[in-house]
């Protein structure tokens, strides 16, 4: 606990600076402005179990204020649906669908996606602490679980991004393994 | 008193007394099997079996009430608490999480013994390499997330596999932990009770279990603001038979004190009045002996139709008493007996048509109701005039009689009327023929709309397991129905791939067959063989063996078990889950697979056709494919279909009977065209009053026939011999006016069998009396009224 109280701390340290030029704020309204679209993604998953990252990759598309697929083509087609308060699983011919409003865990974990996906910073707070750093062309905004259930699944997520772009999203699990996300648009025309 | 007298009176004694002793140790139950049917086909025997002791039938919905979110979650976790102590309760579920832990540990425990896949295929080098490679696949999802800790037990992915299949189906909305109604404001618990839904004794203890000890945890907490409601099946059963136990009571009271004042003013003689209720008494207590003998079970309702046939068993000694006394009961035997006897006969047709009904029910209103008839009717005839003194003390009743027939005689010329007043309600029959019917069981049930309405509405919150599909193999033991469960499974399944149903349940899922379990086992590889094979598995993929020591162990403690049984299950969740669907019967096991509609939640329904097709052309008949809802619409259509025909057999048999004894065309119309009218014109103006009109309406019918021609004939018997003096024509008045209180008490009743029977017959048998006056010849005044 003590550990991540430091981390906090150092972590709005580093925010600080930042603060004065380029706040949560603007980068909120700068993500809000978004018009949704199509994005290619990379992830690895770094799992302390296997000697190599377990890489997939796919398209995601988001249609603000919450609708976001996650079509994952390899290395198993997989659909991930998120309208509203409703996620699908779509999966080698079975599909799993969870209400989010039962789930808090998993609504967390959405909105952590979403939320800044449409700049929407009440969402964002309601489960996590903001801090921010860097600047307007290069900023990272990193989410800090402040509910202890969720904290004990997750120790922080981590978004980078140019503009109201997002180029790549980092879980860090709470047993130290570690997903990194980057993204790539697609131009829609 | 003469020795014959005195003899005869004992004789009744001892009948009445050994009646006494049968009815007294006769089991009375309320319960739905009233409208079971009595030979099912195999499709409607699992519906019987579902509905009696069906998991369906077990279940009770429960709601908390007022106060707050905090309160209500309180509440529910208390009673949930309080319940699972009980020995009542299998089940108490309110999204409280406890329980399934144990539950998982033994699905992990057993995954060799119960997964699926487990085949020898599945151990060597290419099966090892491609199910590894699979759940490493999966970490790249949020779906396998969750297993990423067991897999270095579970490599292969088994408990994914068993876990694949289970779809948790729709859960309701949470509140601080426990079950919540979408608006939130109620907190909700689904129960499954011990006692089967056939038992409403202890459907009524668990329900008041419920209460008291929600009560309890509403006080200790000193919460008074909140309510409970419950629903389900048990509820219905409960509430069904308090309705009837208190319609019964109350009914015959009402009926019973109508009838002795009606026959109190008539006679003006307690003697006269006590000895009139001798025939009646016996009927209704030979009814009831008859029925338990032959059925084993007296229904609460058949004890309630006893209501109306006092009504009509009581018009014999009306006959005896007012017909006689002028001429001596030697004189009645001769002039009347052979009229009543007619009447008698008549009415054993109309009521006699129910015994061959298939709806318990009916055929036990028939049974007592012609035993009830037949006895009264005898005890009249020969019983009566041995009991009665020489001379009763009676007044005299003809000027009444002269009234009625000045009456009569001036109302014969408004036969016109009543005759238009028929034709116009054939025409309105028959245009509206197509919405006089109610084609659905409910109808017939006790279920007040306001019940109806909490049930739909906790339903749509639990969504609790309804089966409404089910597929049922049998087996002759338990072994050989878990075989065939397997089998069946392999029809499924690709009913699944083709989106027919979006899955199945079955007990082969937490309990296979022997011999499967014996198979798997034997797939199993030693820790050796693994240990080398993994090593050649793994080259390629970025896990490395010595990560997975704990699965090589797993697997060789898996060897050495042995297969699974029944008993294995208990204490476990997955036990109820394996009883619910396999079912031991007096021939054998049947094991029900209720089928999930492919949508899910969403609503969308199964096809059955597109089922029934796929099984019937891949499942070599020995899947019964049944949907639930139809059988119980077939139920009640086969139910309807045979009461049209047993009344028109009815019917015909009266037509048939009349017309042997009256041997002529003119006097069968003459005593029949009055019946009719009364029929058409009573349905129309229920029709008309917005009556819903079903079944037992249809027996209504019938019964207005039979019990209306005793009138008819009367006139018929009067328009032979020229006359009908006015001590006759008084008695008649007196007989329908009782026969119409019997069966018009039954009108108040909200039990809808009686109700109907009450609401049609009731003013049928007034109607019936009054029409046969109108179109009698008109000579009826040999009292000088011409």
């Amino acid at each position: 606990m003590s550990l991540r109280l430091t981390a906090t701390f150092l972590l709005a340290l580093l925010a600080f600076p930042a603060a004065a030029g380029f706040d949560i704020g603007q980068l909120m309204s700068e993500l809000a402005g978004n018009k949704g679209g199509r994005a290619s993604f990379v992830e690895k998953r770094y799992i302390a179990l296997l000697d190599k990252p377990v890489v997939a990759t796919g398209e995601m598309s988001f249609t603000p204020p919450d609708r976001l697929e996650k079509r994952t083509l390899t290395p198993k087609p997989e659909i991930l649906r998120l309208e509203r308060d409703t996620l699908t699983i779509e999966r080698e011919k079975q599909k799993l669908t969870i209400r989010l409003s039962n789930q808090p865990e998993a609504l967390a974990f959405v909105d952590s996606i979403r939320g800044t996906l449409a700049g929407d910073r009440t969402a964002l707070e309601r489960n996590y602490a903001l801090y921010l750093a860097g600047s307007h062309e290069k900023w990272t905004l990193t989410l800090l679980p402040s509910e202890p259930k969720i904290a004990a699944l997750l120790q922080r997520i981590t978004v980078s991004g140019n503009r109201s772009r997002i180029l790549s999203i980092e879980y860090l699990q709470a047993d130290g393994d570690r997903s990194v996300m980057t993204i790539e648009p697609i131009d829609a025309r | 008193m003469t020795r014959s007298a005195v003899r005869t009176l004992l004789l009744w004694l001892l009948a009445m007394l050994a009646g006494t002793a049968v009815v007294w140790n006769s089991r009375f139950s309320a319960d739905m099997s009233f409208f079971l049917p009595a030979k099912p086909s195999a499709e409607q025997q699992v519906l019987v079996d579902q509905l009696k002791e069906g998991v369906v039938s077990r279940l009770l919905m429960v709601a908390i009430e007022g106060g707050d979110h905090g309160q209500r979650a309180a509440l529910s976790r208390d009673l949930r608490a309080a319940l699972m102590q009980r020995t009542e309760f299998v089940s108490v579920q309110n999204g409280e999480a406890a329980g399934q832990g144990h539950d998982r540990e033994f699905l992990v425990d057993h995954r060799y013994l119960l997964s699926p896949s487990v085949t020898p295929s599945r151990f060597t080098v290419d099966g090892l390499r491609l199910a590894i490679s699979d759940s490493i696949d999966r970490l790249a999802s949020p779906a396998g997330m969750a297993l990423k800790p067991l897999l270095p037990r579970d490599p292969t992915g088994e408990l994914f596999a068993l876990l694949g299949n289970l779809d948790a189906g729709t859960q309701p909305n949470r509140h601080d932990g426990t079950w919540a109604s979408r608006d939130g404001e109620r907190a909700l618990l689904l129960l499954l009770t011990r006692a089967h839904g056939s038992d409403t004794d202890g459907q009524e203890k668990a329900i008041a279990l419920v209460r008291n000890e929600f009560a309890a945890g509403a006080h200790s907490a000193g919460i008074n603001s909140v309510r409970l409601q419950v629903s389900g099946p048990g509820l219905f059963a409960t509430k069904a038979r308090a309705t009837i136990k208190e319609e019964v009571t109350r009914l015959s009271l009402i009926s019973s004190a109508g009838i002795v004042i009606l026959l109190f003013i008539a006679y003006r003689s307690l003697t006269v009045l006590a000895l009139g209720l001798i025939p009646v008494t016996s009927g209704a207590l030979a009814g009831i002996v008859a029925v338990s003998l032959a059925h084993g079970t007296v229904f609460g309702i058949t004890v309630g139709f006893g209501t109306a046939l006092i009504g009509e068993a009581v018009d014999y000694s009306i006959y005896y008493f007012l017909q006689s006394g002028q001429r001596g009961p030697a004189a009645w035997r001769e002039r009347f007996w052979p009229t009543i006897r007619l009447g008698v006969m008549t009415s054993v047709c109309g009521f006699g048509a129910l015994l061959f009904s298939g709806f318990p029910g009916l055929a036990q209103l028939g049974l007592y109701s012609i035993t009830g008839l037949v006895t009264a009717a005898l005890v009249t005839r020969y019983a009566l005039p041995q009991l009665a003194p020489a001379t009763l003390p009676l007044r005299d009743i003809a000027p009444v009689g002269r009234l009625l027939a000045g009456a009569v005689d001036r109302l014969q010329a408004w036969r016109w009327l009543a005759l238009a007043a028929a034709l116009a309600a054939t025409a309105l029959l028959f245009v509206r023929h197509g919405d006089l019917w109610t084609a659905n069981l409910s109808v017939l049930s006790t279920v007040t709309k306001a019940d109806a309405e909490i049930d739909m509405a906790l339903r749509a919150d639990i969504a609790p397991p309804d089966s409404r599909y089910l597929v049922v193999v049998n087996g002759a033991d338990r072994e050989s129905a878990l075989q065939a469960a397997e089998r069946a499974g392999q029809f499924l399944d690709p009913l699944v791939t083709a989106g027919l149903i979006g899955g199945y349940d079955s007990p082969v899922r937490f309990l296979p067959s022997q011999q499967t379990q014996a198979a798997r086992i034997a797939s199993l590889p030693s820790g050796e063989e693994l240990r080398a094979r993994l090593g050649e598995a793994l080259a390629e993929l970025p896990l490395r063996p010595e990560k997975l020591e704990g699965f090589i162990r797993d697997i060789e403690v898996s060897r050495r078990r042995v297969p699974l049984t029944r008993a294995s299950l208990d204490g476990t969740g997955l036990a109820l889950a394996v009883d619910s669907l396999l079912i031991e019967r007096p021939l054998g096991w049947s094991v029900l697979l209720p089928l999930r509609p492919p949508g899910g939640d969403r609503g969308i329904t199964i096809d059955p056709a597109a089922v029934r097709n796929v099984l019937a052309e891949r499942g070599e008949g020995q899947l019964l494919f049944i949907d639930m809802k139809a059988e119980v619409d077939r139920l009640y259509g086969d139910y309807l279909g045979e009461a049209i025909r047993l009344s028109l057999a009815g019917l015909a048999a009266i037509v048939l009977l009349l017309a042997a004894t009256l041997r002529s065309p003119q006097r069968l119309a003459g005593v029949l065209l009055p019946l009719l009218c009364a029929v058409v014109i009573v349905i129309a103006g229920l029709h008309i009053a917005g009556e819903k009109l079903h079944l037992l309406h249809l027996v209504g019918m019938l019964l207005i026939v039979a019990v209306g021609s005793n009138y008819a004939l009367f006139f018929d018997r009067a328009g032979r011999h020229g006359q009908l003096d006015p001590q006759t024509l008084a008695s008649m008045l007196v007989a329908n006016l009782t026969t119409a209180v019997g069966f018009g008490t039954l009108a108040l009743s909200t039990v809808p069998v009686l109700h109907a029977v009450g609401v049609t017959v009731g003013p049928g048998a007034i109607l019936a009396m009054v029409l046969s006056a109108l179109f009698a010849p008109r000579q009826t005044g040999s009292c000088g009224a011409r």
